[in-house]
């Protein structure tokens, strides 16, 4: 396993005590904590260089410029991408899906396509291609689960067709921690229809495991930076070059731009086409400085440590009386993300009786109502580990879980 | 330490107070936490016709659900609070009263819990203005 001993001290909040209590935080799929490296190099921009980046030659310029277009060749070579122009720089993972809706779905589906999604979706994969289909009048079709809450085999052959134009699904579920085996799903896909696109919701993944963009055929794949110990307010959509360049902008205004007359525009090249207005300088050097931290891991080690706990944590809550867990459990093909219900106990009772043992934990449907009704429940707790969890944050979970159902007994 | 599981909360909770769905409703209306999925519906008979408008008053209601701790022990609380009250008067009530009805503090988010059942009725006896 990682060596917490050493990680623990970088994350300033878990140094911090709440009513004299330590914090025990099992969130980070909802959003990850920040070492202090990262923060200090965001902190570093502002104090020493916070200016505009592209605008200026003078020197303080010219390194924010520096300091920014290095991140993106640093994020791009964290998901095995050699080029940095296929990284675009938005707010979220949800920006990144609206973005490719906005620009690729705008020009690629009509009243004859289709859309594929799964039940296992984040809101941020269903939704824009929900609005998406309304305004072209296509369709949209989803993939469904087993009960052990993996996608179903056989039902790709079944759904997909040649008016089929993309299928937007998630590498791991931030729900059922299930991780789907994304690379050999793409290649049915593309066997049966090589027109078809795919977007990879990378959000979960990314964070956890290493990725690479070169064995995994998908087209455009999107994450949020505040899940990878980077900053809020940044995130990132990797599209291939090939598809990205001719395609209408996003937002219009200033730095997408090539030239500009009072009655028209050349827009400029990608990624700057797709990067209107000032973008988020200290993001993106945050997240470049998250990258660093992670790469100084071993995304491998990473991996093995949080299967690890997914293993633990499964283990003993399997064998709990009047507790369900959902998705699959075998920690093997499993993020350390568990779900789970404990009969007599609502979850946002769960949240709130741990809460006072500084146990955060999430409680309600986790932005994935679709897969909740699915399962037939209105919510669930979520208990996720990260690089600073160990077996002990495990352990102080299964306690609190016995005293809630205690409590409301 | 938050002490939002005060007896009487966990009592109303585990012994919710017109649990259920009326037969013959004059009003229903059915509403959703949207943080956590938990839904609420009421069903409510009341007083004279369509003539007395604000001045019906409700004459008995009940409510189900699936909901926490806090979402049922205040749809268990708002419901008797309410039941002989005219329309105005129900229309008229706000979070305060329901916290009042409650005796607890409570969190932005916990809070959405704690009014959703306000809420509903009061979408409810919106129907009648409309109908
Ligand atoms: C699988 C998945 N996709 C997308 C998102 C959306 O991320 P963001 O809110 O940062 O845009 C999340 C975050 O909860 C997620 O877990």
């Amino acid at each position: 396993m990682l060596d917490t001993k050493k990680i623990i001290p970088d994350f300033p909040i878990l140094g911090k005590k709440i009513n004299g209590k330590p914090l025990i935080y099992l969130d980070s799929t909802a959003s990850s904590l920040k070492p202090a490296q990262v923060i200090r190099a965001m902190d570093d921009y502002y104090q020493r260089y916070g200016v505009n980046i592209f605008r200026g030659v003078y020197k303080l310029s010219e390194t924010a410029t520096e300091k920014y277009e290095s991140a993106r060749s640093t994020v791009a070579s964290f998901i095995g991408s050699k080029e940095a122009n296929e990284i675009i720089f938005v707010r979220n993972a949800t920006e990144a899906v609206n973005l490719v809706a906005a620009t690729w779905g705008e020009v690629n589906v009509d009243s004859q396509s289709n859309i594929i999604s799964t039940v296992m979706e984040h809101h941020a994969n269903i939704v824009p291609w929900q609005q998406l289909v309304k305004r072209k009048n296509a369709k949209l079709n989803y993939l469904d689960i087993t009960e052990e809450g993996r996608l179903q085999p056989g039902q790709i052959e079944n759904k997909i067709n040649v008016n089929t134009r993309l299928i937007a699904l998630t590498y791991v579920s931030n729900v059922l921690g299930t991780i789907n085996p994304v690379a050999k799903i793409i290649k049915i896909i593309k066997e049966i229809n090589p027109g078809v696109k795919i977007l990879v919701d990378a959000a979960q993944a990314v964070p956890h495991m290493k990725i690479d963009v070169n064995n995994l055929g998908a087209d455009f794949l999107v994450f949020s930076g505040h899940k990878m110990l980077g900053p809020t307010g940044i995130g990132v959509l990797w599209a291939k070059g090939e598809i990205m360049k001719d395609l209408p902008p996003y937002q219009t205004g200033g730095d997408m731009i090539r030239e500009v007359y009072l009655d028209r525009t050349v827009f400029n090249d990608i990624p700057h086409r797709f990067e209107a207005g000032t973008p988020h300088i200290a993001g993106a050097i945050g997240l470049a400085e998250a990258v660093r931290y992670l790469d100084s891991l071993g995304m491998d080690k990473v991996r093995r440590h949080e299967e690890e706990l997914a293993e633990y944590a499964l283990s003993n809550l399997t064998g709990m009386k009047e507790i369900t867990v959902y998705g699959p459990h075998t920690a093997g093909d499993r993020a350390a993300v568990v779900a789970f219900n404990a009969k007599g106990v609502h979850p946002h009772d769960m949240a709130q009786i741990l809460d006072r043992d500084n146990i955060c934990i999430r409680s309600g449907h986790h932005c994935a109502m679709p897969l909740h009704t699915r399962l037939q429940i209105p919510a669930s707790c979520r208990a996720s580990f990260y690089i600073y969890n160990t077996k002990k944050d495990v352990d102080l979970l299964i306690e609190g879980i016995l005293k809630a159902k205690i409590f409301f007994e | 330490m938050d002490d939002i599981y005060r007896e009487n909360i966990l009592d109303n909770y585990r012994h919710p107070k017109n649990f259920g769905k009326l037969v013959n409703a004059d009003i229903e209306e059915e509403l959703g936490n949207p943080f956590c999925g938990d839904k609420i519906a009421v069903s409510l008979k009341l007083t004279g016709t369509h003539k007395q408008g604000v001045d019906r008053k409700v004459r008995d209601i009940r409510f189900n659900g699936q909901g926490c701790a806090v979402s049922i022990a205040s749809a268990s609380l708002v419901t008797e609070y309410i039941k002989g009250k005219s329309l105005r008067e129900i229309m008229a009530l706000n979070r305060e009263t329901v916290l009042s009805l409650m005796g607890i503090e409570l969190t932005p988010t916990r809070l959405k819990c704690a009014l959703l059942s306000l809420e509903t009725v009061q979408n409810a006896v919106k129907q009648t203005f409309t109908g």
